[in-house]
């Protein structure tokens, strides 16, 4: 590679990173907006109404509103780290995007271990939230940062474990070709979810303790301690942590169709139902947004766990489901009794 | 046997499901929400909400001064001073304040009145934009009344039969 060319490989890459980042940060916005919405629905009432066509512009109103806002400083806060605690929240959530691919070849980072990339940008943003939490130098932050840590380590494990079990069906740790070992004559049965039923549960769960959303959102525990983690936190600080955790909460939605239910491959696959039967970005991004709204569901319907709830789920129920069905995994693999691409 | 069967109702997420489905449902209920400014519900002749001063059909003033309501109030949101009027030495109010912060819109005032000059309204859009505007005064009072007079005197028309 010649020098000459350095700058031009920094400019794509740069362009590249600009054409996930921007619409991801939309997306983030339109969330928010169907999020008020769905819930509001379910609440009986309308949502967001007012700004733009059907409130559509209600989440970029709130933006403008928390950008414009004055950054308040607690006056015993440690300065430096309480202003790098929400960068260290939002930077893992955008930068795993590299590699979580939107197509057969259409991702940023074709990463070949990119299971671990994820799970170290993963486990990255709680030192956000501990950070925060310890750096604020208030007794509401901290909790929530106490309860998020030991929260995050319990389900992290579970995590990773659903993840062995996929790396050991599908034989690889790049997302492209865990995808394409989902591929087969049998359509949507051929994908990882049916073998690996109990463990898409544990992931899709975890996830949902991981990004702190209801019903295990004991870190910011609205009504126990205010805010948890980011109560000190105002303006677009404040906004840096909203972010992540909706970049998250994308993020799962894309994970959990990825690893489990094929990501961009048709649930008719093999069916010969012509058109349908093609694989297409469409369906990774139908089935993102079946499991986003399904976030929202879960948080219109259930109330928050109490703590040592969360923590028997995890280390009693999800933890010895996880051990027991790796073994079952390999046994799957061991005799071939699931098939691995066409 | 029973813990078996609890235990696998736990684990299947049974109740969760049941969660689930009802909000499902409410998803596409018909909703509730009033859209505010635009729609409004059908307001009772009942209604207690903003003050106002009557007068005889003949342009005359009808409050007396006898200052029942002052003394009725339960918030103590009435102050009225009084005196001769200079034209015919009739008792008249010379200061007649309400002040809307106090008030609890409990209509005693209109009830205690004697010739029905203090009623509420069935106005309650209104607000204030400066300190001291919640204190309103005779003239303002009464020009309401002078405003609303019509809708006023049919809801009391209304209502008459039920009294
Ligand atoms: S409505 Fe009740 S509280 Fe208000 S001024 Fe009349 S008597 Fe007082
Ligand atoms: S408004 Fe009615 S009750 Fe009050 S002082 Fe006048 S006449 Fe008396």
């Amino acid at each position: 590679m010649s020098m000459s060319s350095d700058p031009m490989i920094l400019l794509w890459t740069l362009a590249k990173i600009l054409v996930i980042a921007v619409p991801l940060i939309i997306a983030v916005a339109m969330y928010v907006w169907w999020e008020r919405k769905v819930i509001g629905w379910m609440h009986v009432r309308m949502g967001p109404n007012k700004i733009g066509p059907f409130g559509l512009l209600q989440a970029f109103a709130d933006v403008t509103k928390l950008l414009i806002k004055e950054i308040i400083i607690p006056t015993n806060a440690n300065r430096f780290l309480y202003f790098t605690a929400p960068l260290l929240a939002v930077i893992p959530a955008l930068a795993v995007w590299a590699i979580i691919p939107f197509d057969n070849g259409a991702v940023l980072s074709n990463a070949n271990a990119g299971v671990l990339f994820l799970l170290a940008m993963t486990s990255l943003g709680v030192y956000g939230i501990i950070l925060a939490g310890w750096a604020s130098n208030s007794r509401y932050a901290l909790l929530g940062a106490m309860r998020s840590a030991a929260q995050m380590i319990s389900y992290e494990i579970c995590m990773g474990m659903a993840l062995v079990c996929v790396l050991i069906l599908a034989g690889s740790l790049n997302f492209t070709a865990i995808v394409e070992a989902q591929a087969g004559g049998k359509g949507l049965f051929d994908w990882f979810w049916l073998p690996l039923l109990p463990m898409f549960f544990v992931y899709y769960i975890s996830g949902v303790a991981e990004t702190n959303r209801l019903p295990f959102d004991v870190a910011e525990g609205e009504s126990e301690i205010v805010a948890g983690f980011h109560v000190e936190y105002s303006g677009s600080a404040f906004a840096l942590f909203f972010l992540a955790e909706y970049a998250n909460m994308i993020l799962l939605s894309f994970l959990a169709p990825i690893l489990f239910l094929g990501g961009w491959l048709s649930p008719f696959q093999g069916w010969h139902l012509g058109w349908f039967s093609q694989p297409g970005w469409w369906w990774l991004f139908l089935k993102f947004f079946i499991f986003a709204t399904s976030l929202i569901w879960l948080r219109a319907t259930f109330p928050r766990y109490r703590y040592d709830q969360i923590m028997r789920l995890g280390w009693k129920v999800f933890i010895p489901i996880s051990i027991a069905w790796i073994f079952v995994a390999g046994l799957f693999k061991y005799f071939n009794v699931v098939t691995i691409g066409h | 046997m029973k813990r078996v069967t609890e235990y696998l109702k736990s684990l299947l997420l049974l109740e969760l499901a049941a969660g689930l489905w009802v909000t499902l449902k409410y998803l596409f209920k018909p909703k509730y929400t009033l859209r505010f400014p635009m729609e409004t519900i059908p307001r009772s002749v009942r209604f207690r909400g903003l003050h106002a001063l009557r007068r005889y059909p003949n342009g005359e003033e009808r409050c007396i001064a006898c200052k029942l309501c002052e003394a009725v109030c339960p918030a103590l949101a009435i102050t009225i001073d009084s005196a001769p009027r200079a034209s015919d030495g009739q008792r008249r109010t010379t200061r007649y304040d309400i002040d809307l912060f106090k008030c609890i819109y409990c209509g005693f005032c209109e009830e205690s009145c004697p010739v029905d000059s203090i009623v509420l309204t069935d106005i309650l859009e209104y607000h204030m934009e400066r300190r001291g505007e919640n204190v309103i005064t005779k003239p303002q009072l009464l020009a309401m009344g002078d405003r609303f007079e019509k809708s006023i005197a049919a809801n009391r028309a209304q209502d008459a039969a039920y009294r």
